[in-house]
């Protein structure tokens, strides 16, 4: 068992330095940085900037289904018939599409803290709790995330015709079924754009995740310029970084809309 | 043929069923138990926690906070406001390299988040003191609060220049013909006839923007600008006390709440004459 997980671990770590687009076999650093500051290795900064790179990318992909999990319950919540879910679907967005993301995540790393030490100074331990930094940045991103998808989403469920709901009842369906089957393929076509421009968004909230600690993009280059003093250049890299995500990113939901848009009449 | 002999007498209303108690009316009362419960439990942190050397030592400064992100805010949308003009005609214009360059500056801005933005300016020109200072404008990139404003402002010209020229193309072309066709000048046109309708379609995505910007500019604290979110940082950093924090999301979400119910006014006030 042992020997399948280390195999397994630094077949991951393969992976992980195959694809790396900063400091792998055919990255920018590895050819264009060597023997300069941004060199990868002990020399330069290179390695941990790419370092930095792969976790800001990980915080923006683990928030991103949690997000839209939350979003669509929040949705849901907020066009139910009962008055009690749409009033408390309507707290959440108000509070959390209000507050500034900086302070949602102090907020939730700060009070996560204190939540889970009182709880377990109430169960009888006495010790000092340290909140992952990882865990609270997601926590809070996906809060703040899904508060703007349920009202993209909300107003894709408004542009779907009753008709189909009423329409999946008359073939028989379960209510889970028509969702699935009906209702969701629609709502992705709808709200494909909107929900693009969030992942823009949320590609740039990451950043804040680096004042609570987390050692990302801006976090690394932080530290790097405090060593070297070269502001300028390691800052003009992290923007160049950032905009390269979002260069990619919308070349891939491109891509996204094509494929959703693919049975639509063309015109 | 057959015929009814008797009406019906009139039958009373059918009774109200008592709603069936479904999941979602559980779940939906208690997510609100726990919202009244977290409420209860946040005014009860308060009271607890109250402290009158605290308030009167941190109460003015928390004011000052705020007073420090209005005007931040203030300033930086009407400047960005004057600088996404051009910007937006710029993207409008049939010049390549003129609408490339403008292309270029909102996709750049959008692009990257504003605290990188930031830190670019205000630590990143900083290492070009020598040079900054030969043109005679250190005494504006020293300060942190006028760093803040300038890249909140250069931020806001980005996205305000896409809002102003999506209204401006939003108008249909009809509205201009017909106006050269009536043989007004084309100046006049656009000032009195293009750019009522296009503004008014811009109102909402312009309330969105400053309340992101509000939301935004609490980025600035971290550049040592003491604004509200910077006076919650010192604040908390002088007594480890959580409501800090929680004041400070209190002034944020009555900022941001009175605004966008402010727009909202706004909005059906200048829209009345569209209503059907």
């Amino acid at each position: 068992m042992g020997g399948l997980s280390s195999a397994l671990g630094s077949l991951w770590t393969w992976i992980g330095y195959v694809f790396d687009p900063l400091c792998g076999p055919v990255g920018i650093f590895t050819w264009l940085g060597q023997s300069t500051i941004l060199a990868c290795g002990d020399t330069g900064w290179g390695d941990e900037i790419a370092a930095g790179l792969k976790v800001t990318v990980a915080v923006a992909l683990v928030t991103l289904p949690i997000g839209l999990l939350i979003g669509f319950m929040v949705a849901l919540g907020q066009q139910s018939e009962e008055k009690a879910v749409r009033l408390a679907a309507g707290i959440y967005t108000t509070i959390f599409r209000g507050l500034p993301e900086l302070l949602t995540l102090f907020i939730i790393y700060y009070g996560m803290q204190i939540l889970l030490q009182s709880l377990l100074a109430w169960v009888g331990y006495d010790g000092r709790v340290e909140i992952n930094a990882f865990v609270s940045g997601v926590i809070a991103l996906s809060v703040v995330f899904s508060s703007y998808c349920s009202e993209v989403l909300l107003s894709a469920f408004r542009a779907i015709p009753k008709g189909q709901y009423e329409a999946g009842d008359a073939l028989g369906l379960h209510r889970g079924r028509t969702m699935v089957l009906i209702i969701l393929p629609q709502l992705v076509r709808i709200a494909l754009p909107g929900l693009v421009n969030l992942w823009m968004i949320l590609l740039k909230d990451t950043s804040y995740v680096s004042i609570i600690g987390l050692a990302d993009v801006l976090r690394q280059t932080g530290v790097a310029v405090k060593v070297t003093k070269e502001a300028f250049l390691f800052y003009t890299l992290a923007c160049g970084i950032y905009l390269g995500l979002a260069i990619i990113s919308s070349f891939g939901l491109r891509y996204i809309e094509r494929w959703a848009k693919r049975s639509e009449i063309s015109r | 043929m057959s015929h009814a002999e008797v009406l019906i007498p009139p039958q009373p209303a059918p009774k109200n069923l008592d709603k069936p108690l479904t999941l979602a009316r559980v779940m939906g009362c208690l997510v609100v138990g726990l919202w009244i419960i977290l409420a209860i439990a946040l005014i009860g942190m308060i009271i607890e926690g109250w402290d009158v050397e605290k308030f009167t030592r941190y109460g003015p400064r928390y004011l000052h906070g705020l007073m420090t992100t209005i005007v931040l805010v203030a300033v930086s949308v009407v400047c960005g406001a004057v600088l996404s003009v051009p910007l937006a005609f710029a993207r409008m214009s049939k010049n390549k390299v003129i609408n490339g360059l403008a292309f270029c500056y909102v996709y750049v801005f959008r692009g990257t988040p504003l605290l990188a933005q930031l830190f670019l300016i205000y630590y990143g020109l900083g290492q070009f003191r020598p040079q900054l200072e030969a043109v005679g404008l250190w005494w504006f990139f020293r300060d942190a609060w006028y760093c803040g404003l300038f890249s909140m402002t250069i931020n806001t010209a980005a996205y305000q220049a896409e809002i102003l020229r999506g209204a401006i193309e939003s108008v249909p072309r009809g509205q201009h013909e017909a106006a050269s066709s009536l043989g007004i000048h084309k100046i006049i046109a656009f000032r009195k006839i293009v750019l009522p309708q296009a503004l008014i379609v811009a109102l909402r995505p312009y309330g969105n923007e400053i309340i992101l910007l509000i939301k935004g500019s609490a980025v600035v604290a971290i550049i040592t600008v003491l604004d509200l979110m910077g006076e919650t940082r010192y604040a908390f950093s002088r007594t480890f006390d959580y409501q800090t924090y929680l004041w400070a999301a209190i002034f944020y979400l009555a900022m941001v709440e009175s605004l966008r119910h402010l727009w909202n006014w706004i909005e059906r006030r200048l829209t009345r004459h569209l209503k059907r």
